[in-house]
């Protein structure tokens, strides 16, 4: 079965995200002045082959882990749903 | 002593390596292409350095690609025996993906690529005025680690102002306490943001570099001319 897993990757919510701050100053700009804060971070998908979705989390979290965040800076959260 | 420059797709910081080291310095040096994995004619005593540049594009974030190429997982052996490491720029961002320095380098706080000349100063405070040139040179890591790298003396060198005081201002990117350079515990993985190979030719009017290569290093009885 494949499994289609999507893995949020953001920056750590203690750190600075001058990317994030410079959106705001662009969409305030805008004139949207009701958005205080923005954070960007990194949607990450993979198609894995897997015996079940336990088994396809278990892979991403360890693709997370040892490549796809680095947890000095980054924290991850993996969504997994059947491919059509 | 003999060096090593690490050539990975998208470096482009190593031929300016390979100039310093052997036009400037009259050192021994060769490239290593990242597909190999050789180091056998390279003992403890020599130096491998990983030069600036874009590393596999920066892609995913900078260096966290290097760090899984063959050349690295020799420099990783290399440096665990003790050998010399270098990484300048993007091999500082490739030390600390491949956990051989802790810590990592954010994009810069203000937001800009930022390209000039800098003073940091070392741990005796000499001062050295060097180019910088990156976007994410932010240096961090938690207190803990912060705390740690002070105690045990591994913060090798800080940006500070042309009279060598170490103030927000004089900071081109962030870097938590100033930190601009860092070494691992054992004092033989060396990692900075900002470039002293740009700074080693009489012809680029600036040759502050020299003193750091050699102070970093080489051996005592070695003597640059």
């Amino acid at each position: 079965m494949t499994y289609t897993v999507q893995i949020k990757v953001m920056p750590l919510k203690e750190l600075l995200d001058p990317q994030g701050k410079a959106i705001v100053g662009g969409l305030q700009n805008l004139g949207l002045n009701n958005i205080a804060d923005v954070r960007v971070g990194k949607n990450i998908t993979l198609q894995i082959n897997a015996d079940s979705p336990v088994q396809a989390k278990q892979i991403a979290e360890e693709a997370s882990k040892k490549l796809l965040a680095n947890p000095v800076m980054e924290y991850f959260e993996i969504e997994t749903s059947q491919s059509a | 002593m003999k060096f090593g420059v690490v050539v990975f797709p998208g470096s482009n910081c190593d031929r300016d390596m390979q100039d310093a080291l052997a036009d400037d310095l009259n050192l021994d040096v060769s490239m290593l292409w990242h597909k190999d994995k050789d180091l056998s004619r390279f003992n403890t005593e020599d130096c491998i350095i990983l030069p600036g540049g874009f590393s596999f594009g920066d892609y995913l974030r900078c260096g966290a690609i290097a760090r899984f190429s063959p050349m690295m997982q020799s420099v990783v052996e290399f440096a665990n025996a003790g050998g010399k490491v270098l990484g300048v720029c993007n091999g500082f961002q490739v030390l600390c993906e491949s956990a051989l320095l802790p810590g990592a380098l954010l994009r810069n706080e203000n937001q800009q690529f930022v390209c000039k000349n800098v003073f940091i100063k070392d741990q005796e405070d000499n001062l050295f005025k060097i180019p910088v040139a990156h976007g994410e040179g932010r240096y961090y890591a938690d207190e803990t680690t912060l705390n740690e790298l002070e105690a045990n003396d591994q913060v090798i060198f800080r940006y500070c102002d042309e009279n060598g005081k170490i103030t927000a201002s004089a900071n081109p990117n962030g870097a938590l306490r100033n930190i601009a350079g860092i070494c691992n515990k054992n004092r033989n993985v060396f990692g900075m943001m900002p470039h002293p190979e740009r700074a080693c030719s009489e012809v680029l009017g600036n040759t502050d570099g020299r003193a750091i290569i050699k102070n970093l290093l080489l051996a005592e009885q070695l003597v640059i001319q």
